[in-house]
């Protein structure tokens, strides 16, 4: 075991367990078992059926779509698909959950075992199994903040199909932890079978998490609900651990519990309203028969997935000689991978050396600006057109590296194009021998000198002189040139 | 098998139903009358049997994903004991 | 005029075709046959203007050569069907006033045949019983009368539709039957009632008791109009997931098919304990008679059946627990206030339902619980699972299965047992085919010694509902019974 997994005690060091639970929204245009529609948004109680309020004598018919989402996310996470399922009744009673019990799948979910391999930042690859993904229906929301002691009941969510994704206790860090879910999300997100907004709450993580010393036996864990962002996941499971190897620490014991992860102090704290244990009494819907998948629907969903986000980035490092780490950067959002493919159109020539740079640009100059400004690549100024050509000015030596940069400061401004900008801006790159010759001879007259210390060994200096070539040209020269002709008037060559 | 009050009382808060003291006894002596009955499946052996939850529909239907219900708020609402601002109304719940 | 009241269904529309009375003057003699028999509470709801503003149109239609299979034919609705705009109750005080904004299936399918509803018939509350004596609603009165004179339940737990229907305040009825709960009030009563095969008639729009196990089906004056009616109700419902996707044969084609060369099983099993001799001698004369039409009697082994009604009473309640979850006083139905929401759930339930469903619910609630799931919920999936087994093995054997459909006539209502498991075994006999969701009917066959009607049930294969007409159309012209208003 790496050492990086372990967190530091008083004790001595501890190692962290971790299971996800990932309830995924899944795109349809209606719910699970209703007729209404899906959209997020929408006025209060517009989006319900008789159905979804669990009015009396109330049936539900399955969505063919959702269950079709959910074999083909089962299919994306390298899983068994199960030919037979059973749906389930989990019964509770919860003010947004309107018939007192949830239609789940206990017993036999959709999809059985899988995995995923996750990336880190040192470009180890783990993978992280997958016990199981089952569908059910989502619950309605309760709003508190309307009145001081009444909460009101918004059932337009109730019904909608969820896939909760269900993580081996596999996960050892915040880090992974963070890269499952975001290779997750990434993952659903291609497939096209859920959104992956974590903010709208259309993919919710609740994080299982126990601490224990090396070898020992799993301890006592508590699960965190809530939580709605990948950063925050990662400070939740931090926060947790140290809150569980203090107690333990302090000779106390782990409660089992669900926990709240509060975003604003950092902190999860205990959920009073799930205090008393539960007892869901799951067994077989009897509204609902087996589902039964014919094995030849299973097979053409398989035939018609799109390309995943593995194999788009072996893809990359195979045609681009891209480092896997900069590749599944590229890979990890759809929305990314289509701008660079698109970019990709417009590169003249397309080689492995001009990709690598496209990819630079990409990765780097335009990441910073969309972070800077909190966009994202949809809504980047910038068009894959534009970033090509900024790129194609360069590798004709059009411009510098260095003036590329002003040039993509001014399309980020504008919007227009790379050879257009330079024209207008006069940044044209010099590589006129004479021009260069001028001011090399003027920059050398000016600092005799200096000239006699470089002759005399103190090679650093030729730095010096480039700089003050570059700087007296507006940084317009021809690097490559400069250095060539300085060479040849100091006498190296 | 044989209930005690206590687990009367726990079957009893899961099913949100509220026994006074007076309805207690009658009312664990009925259940455990009824499971006394129900004890009699002990005989039957099952060994090699497999549950079975539904007859006569061997697999579930598919339904197409159309919108083709909703969007009738006053339906859903016009039955209820408490309204406000199109939502129902319940005393405040505390996560 | 007061002989409409007696017409069967298929009389009484013959009699509409032919012009001797309109579906108003029908309408209303039963609209005043009800006022005056207030007193049996058949109805939780009557719906006179409805009925004749119904009655008005189908007289229309009848004039200009539109009518429909069942146009103008005053029924009843059991208050277990979703009615729109209509208060349905389900026989609870938990429901209060609700009226749903839409109609189930099976009313629908009348209503649009041409019925005419008279109103909502009386029930055990959400039809857990057999006496029609756990109604929010109060009992129902059966309207036969023993030598004592003592008043009679009709049965449950559609007993208000039994009595309506026998007693004249109803051409026909609409009963579900979870346990036997159509049938075993029709034996009571003196009427005609089918269970179909579990599939035939969707259960969208009816309120669940137990959803794997419930039915709806007619309750009528003759076999024939059994056959009319369920024609009608009957039929594919993309609604319901577990509705049958097949085609609704002509049952009415059935009826005169007789039952020669047909094989008859006798099931040595359901000779129960406490049986009365009148029973059994009712049976042995049904065997009689279709033998004598026929028929060849076979004996049969349902082994399993002495475990039916504990394996019911697990599944039932349990499934109960779960689809009676929905009544918390928050977007329907009865409320009590409380401070806190479990407060709430908890003040509304209690008191919003009556102690025979408080103690299925538990009952329900704790052979689902942690621990107990093994022990009670699936071993009686088990046993269900050997007990249709039971009846696939003697379906090789035999086409119909000929049975009594209780082991008793009606009791008075003071005679009432206090021990619930005793008012169970009420059900003994019909609770099988529920199990095995396959369809049963009960044919009155017979008078007791104190003059009260007994009823034989006929039990087929699964969607086999032609067996049971065929052959139950011969018991009643062998049995040539007379009913209530025939007396
Ligand atoms: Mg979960
Ligand atoms: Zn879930």
């Amino acid at each position: 075991m790496n050492n990086r997994y372990l967190y530091e005690g008083a004790s001595g060091p501890w190692e962290l367990v971790i299971g996800l639970e990932v309830h995924a929204q899944i795109i349809s245009n209606s719910k699970l078992f209703s007729g209404a529609a899906t959209s997020f948004g929408a006025e209060p109680n517009t989006q319900v059926s008789f159905v979804d309020a669990a009015m009396p004598g109330m049936l539900p018919v399955i969505n063919e779509v959702c269950v079709e989402q959910a074999i083909r996310t089962g299919l994306g996470i390298n899983a068994e698909i199960n030919l037979v399922s059973v749906f389930d009744r989990k019964n509770y009673f919860y003010a947004d959950l309107p018939s007192g019990y949830q239609i789940s799948q206990f017993l036999r979910p959709i999809v059985g075992k899988g995995y995923l391999d996750i990336e880190l930042e040192d470009g180890t690859v783990r993978r992280i199994g997958i016990t199981r993904l089952h569908l059910e229906q989502d619950a309605g929301k309760s709003i508190h903040d309307q009145h001081p002691e009444k909460s009101y009941i918004d059932l337009n969510r109730c019904g909608v199909g969820l896939m909760e994704i269900v993580s081996e206790p596999d996960i050892r860090s915040a880090e992974e932890a963070a890269a499952y879910v975001h290779k997750l999300r990434s993952i659903v997100r291609c497939l096209g079978t859920c959104d992956g907004n974590m903010d709208q709450g259309s993919m919710r993580v609740d994080v299982n998490v126990s601490v224990r010393k090396a070898g020992e036996p799993f301890g006592t864990r508590a699960e965190i609900k809530n939580v709605n962002s990948i950063k925050f996941l990662a400070q939740a499971i931090d926060h947790e651990a140290m809150r569980q190897i203090s107690i333990l620490e302090d000779g106390g014991e782990i409660l089992q519990e669900t926990r709240l992860f509060d975003s604003v102090r950092g902190v999860t704290r205990s959920m009073r309203s799930k205090e008393h244990a539960h007892d869901y009494r799951y067994f077989p819907d009897p509204d609902l028969p087996p589902l039964v998948l014919d094995a030849a629907w299973v097979e053409e969903i398989r035939r018609n997935l799109p390309e995943l986000p593995d194999a788009t980035k072996a893809r990359l490092m195979k045609d681009y000689e891209l480092s896997p780490y900069d590749a599944s950067l590229l890979v990890s959002e759809k929305e990314t991978v289509i701008y660079f493919e698109e970019s990709l159109k417009w590169l003249r020539p397309s080689n492995v050396k001009t990709v690598k740079l496209l990819a630079n640009w990409l990765l780097g100059e335009v990441f910073g600006a969309l972070n800077r400004e909190s966009k994202t690549i949809d809504g980047c100024p910038i068009s894959p057109a534009h970033l090509a050509g900024l790129i194609n000015q360069i590798q004709e030596g059009v411009i510098s590296g260095k003036i590329a940069k002003e040039v993509f400061v001014l399309m980020w401004g504008s919007g227009k194009d790379a050879p257009s900008l330079i024209e207008e801006h006069g940044l044209k790159q010099v590589s006129d021998d004479g021009a260069i010759l001028m001011t090399i001879d003027k920059i050398l007259d000016e600092n005799p000198g200096m000239v006699e210390e470089y002759k005399s060994g103190k090679e650093k200096l030729f730095g010096f002189f480039v700089g003050q070539v570059m700087k007296a040209m507006a940084g317009k020269a021809n690097p490559e040139l400069v250095n060539k002709l300085l060479k040849q008037k100091l006498g190296v060559l | 098998m044989s209930l005690d009050q206590e687990t009367v009382k726990r079957i009893a808060t899961l099913a949100r139903l509220k026994l006074s003291d007076d309805r207690m006894g009658p009312m664990q002596q009925d259940l455990n009358r009824i499971l006394h009955f129900i004890d009699q499946l002990n005989e039957v052996d099952t060994s090699s049997v497999e549950g079975m939850a539904g007859v006569n529909t061997p697999s579930m239907p598919f339904r197409k994903d159309v919108v083709n219900d909703g969007g009738y708020v006053d339906k859903i609402l016009e039955n209820a004991p408490e309204v406000a601002c199109n939502m129902f109304v319940v005393p405040k719940v505390v996560e | 005029m007061n002989d409409l009241i007696r017409l069967t269904m298929a009389e009484a529309k013959d009699g509409l075709h032919r012009k001797m009375f309109s579906s108003v003057e029908l309408t209303e003699v039963y609209l005043a046959s009800m006022e005056r028999n207030r007193s049996i509470n058949a109805y939780i709801l009557e719906t006179p203007e409805l009925a004749l503003e119904r009655a008005k149109e189908s007289d229309q239609r009848l004039a200009k050569g539109q009518a429909r299979s069942l146009e103008g034919l005053p029924i009843a609705i059991k208050d277990l069907f979703c009615t729109s705009g209509i208060q349905t109750t389900a026989g609870s005080h938990i429901l209060g006033e609700f009226k749903p904004p839409y109609e189930s299936t099976v009313s629908g399918n009348l209503k649009n045949a041409g019925a005419v509803s008279l109103g909502k018939t009386n029930m055990d509350e959400f039809a857990m019983g057999s006496a029609n004596i756990t109604s929010y609603y109060g009992n129902v009165i059966n309207p036969w009368k023993r030598a004592d004179g003592k008043d009679l339940t009709p049965g449950g737990s559609s007993g208000g539709s039994a009595a309506a229907v026998a007693g004249g305040l109803a051409i026909a009825a609409t009963g579900t039957d979870t346990g036997g709960s159509i049938r075993q009030p029709a034996a009571f009563s003196g009427v005609v009632g089918i269970k179909p095969t579990y599939g035939r008639c969707s259960r969208w729009g009816i309120v669940a008791f137990a959803s794997s196990l419930d039915q709806a089906g007619p309750m009528t004056r003759d076999v024939r109009d059994a056959a009319l009616m369920l024609e009608v109700m009957a039929g594919h419902d993309p609604k319901d997931s577990t509705s049958a996707s097949l085609e609704v044969p002509s049952f009415e084609k059935a009826l005169n098919q007789g039952v020669k060369g047909l094989r008859v099983g006798i099931p040595k099993e359901y000779r129960v304990d406490g049986m009365a001799e009148e029973i059994q001698n009712l049976w042995e004369k049904g065997a009689q008679w279709l033998k004598e039409a026929g028929a060849e009697i076979v004996e049969v082994s349902l082994p399993h059946t002495k475990y039916s009604l504990p394996t019911y009473y697990v599944l039932a309640p349990a499934e109960a627990s779960s689809n009676l979850a929905r009544y918390d006083g928050v977007r329907y139905g009865h409320r009590v206030s409380g401070k806190t929401l479990d407060e709430l759930y908890e003040n509304t339930r209690s008191e919003g339902f009556g102690a025979e469903v408080q103690r299925r619910i538990l009952i329900g609630t704790y052979v689902l619980s942690a621990g107990f799931y093994d022990a009670y919920y699936l071993k009686a999936q088990k046993v269900r699972q050997l007990i249709t087994q039971d009846f696939e093995l003697a379906f090789q054997k035999v086409d119909v299965i000929l049975t009594p459909t209780t082991p008793a006539a009606a009791f008075a209502l003071d005679e009432k047992p206090t021990d619930p498991v005793v008012m169970y075994l009420n059900d003994v006999l019909t609770v099988s085919a529920n199990l095995a969701g396959i369809p049963g009917i009960s044919i009155p066959a017979g008078l007791s010694k104190q003059g009260l009607p007994l009823g034989l049930q006929l039990i087929g294969p699964a969607f086999d509902e032609n067996i049971l007409f065929r052959v139950g159309r011969v018991i009643e012209e062998a049995a040539a019974f007379k009913s209530f208003l025939e007396r």
